[in-house]
């Protein structure tokens, strides 16, 4: 567990760039991304499929995918330390330790040929270099009934077909954390659950959180969900932040248009029903990004300076920044 | 479990009579014994007398009829140039092709998967274009040429091995590569397309994320995966051994059954031609079943269905 005090900052990510250089050109995939997390907080990311929200995640836990991903610029700083300058054998003993990941699709998470036993197994074995073998199996089902699973002994040993998509991510989710990460990356996790299993495991990652205070960093496109999930929340536009800020405060005055959009765009359950909103254009490609503000060409109020120059990023409160022309500060 | 087998097995004997009935017809179309076993001048009541006493005197649908109530009853026949019980001829020479065989395995496998590993692992490397190489040599050298190139460099020229016949270690080296380098280039292939895809997959990065080695990411979470479609290739190359060990063990003079087959051939010894290729069918069919059953100790997900 962190030794950081509550509210102090565990992981500060400076102007991070991740590009996919392909023969065809570069996809600025992460362009520019920069944010913070306190201890104890829950900070969600959100935007549109293919904004970079999860090559931000990834770039983080430096597991970038085959095929050309490169972080070329920024820093992340973890508990004060730029882990991008580790070698990659320090950044084996970082991942898992002091920042870990639950994975979108419970369903190929897991290794079809081990058991949840021996997966949890090899992730707490880490932690407890030299304990038995029983020692770290009582853990495990420890672990397991951490994440609530009923009649973990019998669980420990079944494979993870035999097991429901909830379960499994739960699995997963006892996995991530079973080395008492400071930060966990939770990308997407419900979205390949049923509705009424999501709650429930929103619940358990709010419950584990309160139990051992790690930061979790929330990517979803969901809105829904960041307001039971999240403190803060960061929207994420063609590989920039484009504005951040406490949940309350962005879902009564979001700033940004985008921003705006996406709350409107959320299905309500009270008035009159209506046609669902949407948000009419799409992303500008990452492989030619435009000069100014990359939302401009779907925005209502664009203006001729929006098409000049990209706008620098405006306080509007205590610790919510939005990047539109149109913004002043208060 | 059971259910499968035995559906398994009901297959394997509609199969093995298809076989037994290609073989018997096929092999009539090699020839007459009598000619072989005769003199040119004999008389034509010595040709029909032989004809009787070798029972290939009736029409052939009533040899065939003969041949299957006689199989059915496990009667396979007596060879005609051993003199001896088929059956019994190839039991006899068995051991001898089975002491072969799972040598050639070992090395495909010992070399075959590994570079498989390597070579998915630097995709589209030199490392992976180097074996790609080797690869396709050893899937175009026909192993009637291998082994004639290995006598010629380590009997005749460099003398350091013996070129035929069964004996001590030395006599395995070159039989067991003759029949195993087909089988590297097997391995080799099909472990690095299948480590390709595994690699590929959100458990491997689960294991990443734990803060695992790359050691233990790559040889235990991606190849225990991978081996999934290397022990399919397991159960074709047994029976591709147990068939194409005729042209290694005829060019080395090993006695084992491939050699019988041979000759079973060449002498059109019709009794002793269709037992060899009836038993080995049974042969491939229970290593076939074997494999099958052997997945489920590899895949949880096959054994607990």
């Amino acid at each position: 567990m962190s030794d950081t005090p509550p509210g102090d900052t565990v992981l500060d990510v400076r102007d991070l760039h991740t590009h996919f250089f392909l023969r065809r050109g570069v996809v600025k995939a992460v362009d520019g991304v920069s944010f913070s997390l306190k201890r104890g907080e829950v900070l969600g990311l959100v935007g549109e499929s293919g904004c970079g929200k999860s090559l931000t995640a990834l770039s983080l836990m430096r597991l970038l995918p085959k095929g050309g991903a490169r972080t070329i610029k920024g820093e992340v700083l973890l508990g004060g330390e730029n882990i991008l300058e580790r070698t990659p054998s320090e950044m084996r003993e970082i991942r898992g330790r002091r920042i870990s990941m639950v994975l979108q699709d419970p369903q190929t998470s897991l290794n079809p040929v081990f058991s949840v036993g021996d997966q949890l197994r090899e992730a707490i074995e880490r932690r407890r270099k030299g304990a038995s073998l029983s020692e770290i199996m009582k853990e495990a089902v420890a672990a397991l009934r951490r994440v609530e699973i009923a009649a973990p002994e019998q669980r420990i040993g079944q494979y993870p077909h035999q097991m429901s998509g909830g379960m499994k991510q739960r699995v997963v989710g006892a996995i991530a954390i079973s080395g008492e990460p400071e930060v966990l990356i939770a990308d997407e996790p419900t979205t390949a659950l049923d509705v009424t299993i999501q709650l429930q495991y929103l619940k358990l990652l709010k419950r584990l959180q309160a139990e051992n205070g790690m930061a979790i960093l929330f990517i979803t496109h969901d809105f829904g969900v960041v307001g039971r999930m999240c403190d803060r929340v960061a929207v994420m536009y063609a590989g920039r932040i484009v504005e951040c800020g406490p949940v309350k405060q962005i879902f009564e005055a979001p700033q940004h248009p985008y921003t705006r959009a996406l709350i409107a765009s959320v299905p309500k359950m009270t008035g009159p029903a209506g046609r669902l909103t949407t948000i009419e254009g799409q992303p500008p490609s990452l492989m030619d990004l435009p000069q100014g503000c990359r939302f401009a060409s779907r925005c209502a109020l664009v203006e001729q300076r929006c098409l000049d120059a990209y706008p620098a990023s405006v306080r509007v409160g205590e610790e919510h920044t939005a990047d539109c022309w149109r913004v002043t500060p208060p | 479990m059971k259910r499968f087998i035995a559906r398994r097995l009901m297959q394997g004997v509609v199969l093995l009579f298809m076989v037994a009935t290609i073989v018997f017809f096929l092999g009539r179309l090699t020839g007459n014994p009598v000619d072989l076993m005769l003199p040119e001048d004999a008389t034509a009541e010595d040709r029909a007398q032989l004809t009787q006493t070798l029972g290939l005197d009736g029409p052939l649908s009533e040899q065939f009829l003969i041949f299957i109530g006689k199989a059915l009853h496990g009667d396979l026949g007596t060879s005609i140039r051993m003199k001896q019980p088929a059956a019994e001829a190839f039991f006899d020479r068995l051991p001898n092709t089975l002491l072969l065989i799972p040598w050639a395995l070992l090395l495909g496998m010992m070399l075959g998967i590994p570079l498989g590993v390597v070579a998915a692992l630097n995709r589209g490397g030199w490392l992976d274009r180097a074996a790609g190489t080797v690869a396709v040599l050893g899937v175009a050298m026909p192993s009637f040429w291998l082994g004639v190139l290995l006598i010629f460099v380590f009997s005749v020229e460099l003398g350091w091995l013996p070129s035929s016949r069964m004996g001590g270690p030395q006599h395995y080296i070159l039989p067991v590569i003759t029949l195993g380098t087909f089988l590297v280039a097997g391995f080799m292939r099909i472990t690095r397309s299948a480590m390709l895809e595994v690699m590929e997959s959100e458990f491997v990065k689960l294991a990443r994320i734990k803060g695992l080695s790359e050691t233990t990411v790559i040889w235990k979470h991606c190849l225990r995966n991978a081996l999934i479609p290397v022990l399919t290739l397991w159960g074709v190359f047994v029976g591709n051994l147990i068939t194409g060990a005729i042209v290694t063990e005829t060019v080395f003079a090993w006695p084992g059954i491939g050699r019988l087959t041979y000759e079973a051939v060449i002498y059109r010894d019709f009794p002793l031609l269709q037992a060899v290729i009836i038993l080995k069918s049974i042969l491939i069919l229970s290593i076939n079943l074997g494999v099958d059953i052997l997945y489920a100790y590899v895949d949880p997900r096959i054994r607990l269905a």
